[in-house]
């Protein structure tokens, strides 16, 4: 299915390649509170390149999912390739955001965040982040966005053209012993996908601090609970 | 005169009940002044003990008198000797008040019951149809319920009619928690039926008229199975269900995709063939009883003229074609109506949708419910994903319930207008 050519920026051609870019966006500027939702695609255009791959070039808008209800939208270009290769690899961002840089205004809670945790003793563990009703607690509310930037890794690799990833869930986040003074965080996040509708569970470890950021150091792949196929009664 | 003093002077010897029972309403008819004037002498005793519910004014109006069981004979008569004729229009007015008292705490249990009800809350099953039943009793002069089958594993499945009465009117069909993990539509359809049944109540603007064309059918919960077996644990297998529960071919893989097993290319892009897979579309087409119940409910009733169904998430109001990305012949129209009823249900809230046909938008999908809609000459067929883009997902919080179904109702009640409008 080649979509070449300026492509109907409400169409999902553009809003896939657009949701590939937000993940590189978050990868690279997210944390506990920072993380960048998909507002709208604005223009874009496909073409073949040489290598057999498809390259995307976007013009989009975020906003930030962690300042109350919609904050400002911050405006973006990109460009997204796909490459055609045999087993699969994930795509190539180069992007481009307004403004970036002005959003510091989150240092002091991260640094607050980073303090409470970091001590020894600390061993944060959590189910069902948001629960079945969407609740999601003050206190969990940093490691769920942290989360999405740890799967927003899983997410940038794992998408292609056929894909169009969004974290729905994270089914647990245990807190492991701080290592080279970040804060150790396992995960088990909850993927969906958008034109399979499928629901893909990854285990991960992350690692945070204010200074470096988001780090990924394991990913894990886990079939979904093949236990739970009929509810005991 | 005398024949009249007399009677007045028997009547009030007796007036003394305070209780109603076997108290007459007679519907009396003066014929000429007299007759009037005679009337209007009884009526200003005030010892008589009759109750005028009407007054003496004219020939032209009849004069309604409740009448002390105990003085019944003597009115009766002294009626009939001053050639006044007359009838009984109520012969038990107790009953008549205790019946009426009934209801009347009935119905303040009715009120008591939705008014009490949290539409900003996600509810089970049961619940939901309780709810249902209380709504019918509430306003019974305007729904019924009907089951319209059954699921695989049993569960009656039913459909609100609202309805000003007509034989065969057009209708336009709503159905809701086809997948059963998106829970903000169900709650929508919730919040839908009370809010049609109180604007027809208070006489709000376009539903009184728009019910004067048509008749609305609407599904609360179109895949009951699969509805329970969410709430059945906050594990995550059960909460992000998404298909039914039947049976299939893998007994590891229990469900099917109701979306996608319409007869509309049936079997196309957009399904998998595989049962453990989200988009299984099943075995064969309408092989899934939910869906069958619902097709077949549609087709016997042969007078459709709208189908929208509601699901989650992404915020698009769309129309066919799933199936192939060609335009519909009514696209230019349906593409026309969707913007409008999204620029509606923006003004509520600010809340962005796109338009766009089910293939260019989401992806394409065939044997789902819009195209089979669309295809049987249904013309406004309209699929709505609700809030929100991804932040929650399926996991919307209760509070966004009522706001999200409120601006649905805007962009329905856009769509309905502009059927009621367009009637072919």
């Amino acid at each position: 299915m080649a979509s070449t050519g300026d492509l109907e920026p409400t169409h999902y051609p553009a809003r896939r390649a657009a949701t590939v870019a937000l993940h590189y966006l978050n990868t690279h500027h997210g944390s506990p509170f920072r993380v960048f939702g998909l507002q709208q695609v604005h223009k874009a255009s496909a073409e073949d390149v040489a290598a057999g791959g498809r390259k995307y070039k976007l013009d989009f808008s975020v906003t930030d999912w962690a300042s109350g209800s919609e904050g400002p939208a911050l405006r973006c270009s990109a460009d997204v390739l796909f490459p055609q290769t045999e087993r699969h690899s994930g795509p190539e961002v180069q992007l481009r955001c307004e403004a970036l840089q002005q959003i510091n205004r989150t240092a002091q809670e991260e640094h607050a965040f980073y303090q409470r945790y970091i001590s020894p003793d600390s061993a944060v563990s959590a189910r069902d982040i948001p629960d079945s009703y969407g609740n999601v607690s003050e206190e969990m509310q940093p490691f769920w966005r942290l989360a999405r930037v740890a799967a927003s890794f899983i997410m940038l690799r794992e998408s292609s053209e056929r894909t169009e990833f969004n974290m729905a869930q994270v089914a647990s986040v245990a807190q492991q012993g701080s290592s080279e003074e970040q804060l150790m965080l396992e995960f088990v996040v909850l993927l969906h996908d958008f034109p399979s509708q499928e629901i893909i569970q990854w285990k991960l470890l992350a690692s945070w601090s204010p200074d470096r950021g988001v780090r990924v150091l394991q990913t894990e792949w886990q079939p979904r609970c093949p236990h739970a196929t009929k509810p005991p009664n | 005169m005398r024949v009249y003093l007399a009677v007045i002077a028997l009547l009030a010897a007796v007036h003394s009940e305070e209780l109603f029972n076997g108290d007459h309403v007679l519907r009396v008819h003066a014929e000429s002044e007299d007759h009037i004037q005679i009337l209007k002498e009884l009526e200003r005793d005030v010892n008589s003990g009759l109750d005028f519910w009407t007054h003496a004014v004219s020939t032209e109006r009849p004069v309604d008198i409740r009448v002390p069981h105990s003085s019944l004979n003597a009115v009766k008569l002294f009626l009939k000797k001053s050639n006044i004729p007359f009838t009984v229009m109520i012969n038990n007015v107790q009953e008549l008040l205790v019946r009426e008292r009934e209801e009347m705490v009935h119905n303040a249990e009715m009120e008591r019951k939705t008014k009490s009800f949290n539409f900003a809350a996600y509810h089970d099953l049961e619940t939901i149809y309780k709810f249902m039943d209380t709504l019918v009793d509430k306003h019974s002069n305007l729904i019924s319920k009907e089951r319209i089958g059954s699921t695989f594993e049993n569960r009656p499945m039913y459909v609100l009619k609202f309805s000003t009465g007509g034989e065969k009117k057009p209708a336009i069909w709503i159905d809701a928690g086809i997948h059963a993990r998106e829970w903000i539509s169900h709650a929508t359809a919730v919040w839908l039926a009370n809010r049609i049944a109180t604007d027809f109540e208070k006489n709000r603007a376009l539903v009184p008229s728009i019910l004067g064309h048509v008749d609305i059918y609407l599904m609360i919960v179109a895949n009951p199975d699969g509805y329970v077996f969410t709430h059945h644990s906050p594990n995550t297998h059960y909460r992000l269900w998404r298909k039914s529960r039947s049976v299939t071919s893998n007994p590891k893989c229990p469900g099917v995709d109701l979306n996608r097993n319409w007869d509309a290319h049936f079997g196309g892009p957009g399904a998998s063939d595989d049962p453990c897979a989200e988009d299984y579309r099943g075995p064969s087409v309408q092989s899934e009883i939910e869906v069958k119940n619902i097709a077949d409910f549609i087709m016997s009733h042969g007078n459709f003229k709208s189908f929208m169904t509601l699901h989650s998430y992404k915020q698009l109001l769309m129309y066919p074609y799933g199936y192939s990305g060609t335009d519909a012949p009514d696209k230019p129209e349906l593409h026309d109506v969707a913007t409008q009823a999204s620029k509606a249900l923006n003004s509520w809230h600010g809340t962005v949708y796109k338009v766009g046909s089910i293939f260019h938008t989401i992806e394409p999908a065939s044997g789902a419910s819009a195209d089979w809609a669309y295809l049987r000459g249904i013309k406004y067929s309209f699929a709505f994903e609700l809030r929100d883009t991804g932040k929650y997902g399926f996991l919307l919080p209760a509070d966004q319930i009522v706001s999200t179904a409120t601006e649905t109702w805007l962009a329905l009640k856009y769509i309905m207008k502009h059927v009621c409008d367009h009637p072919y």
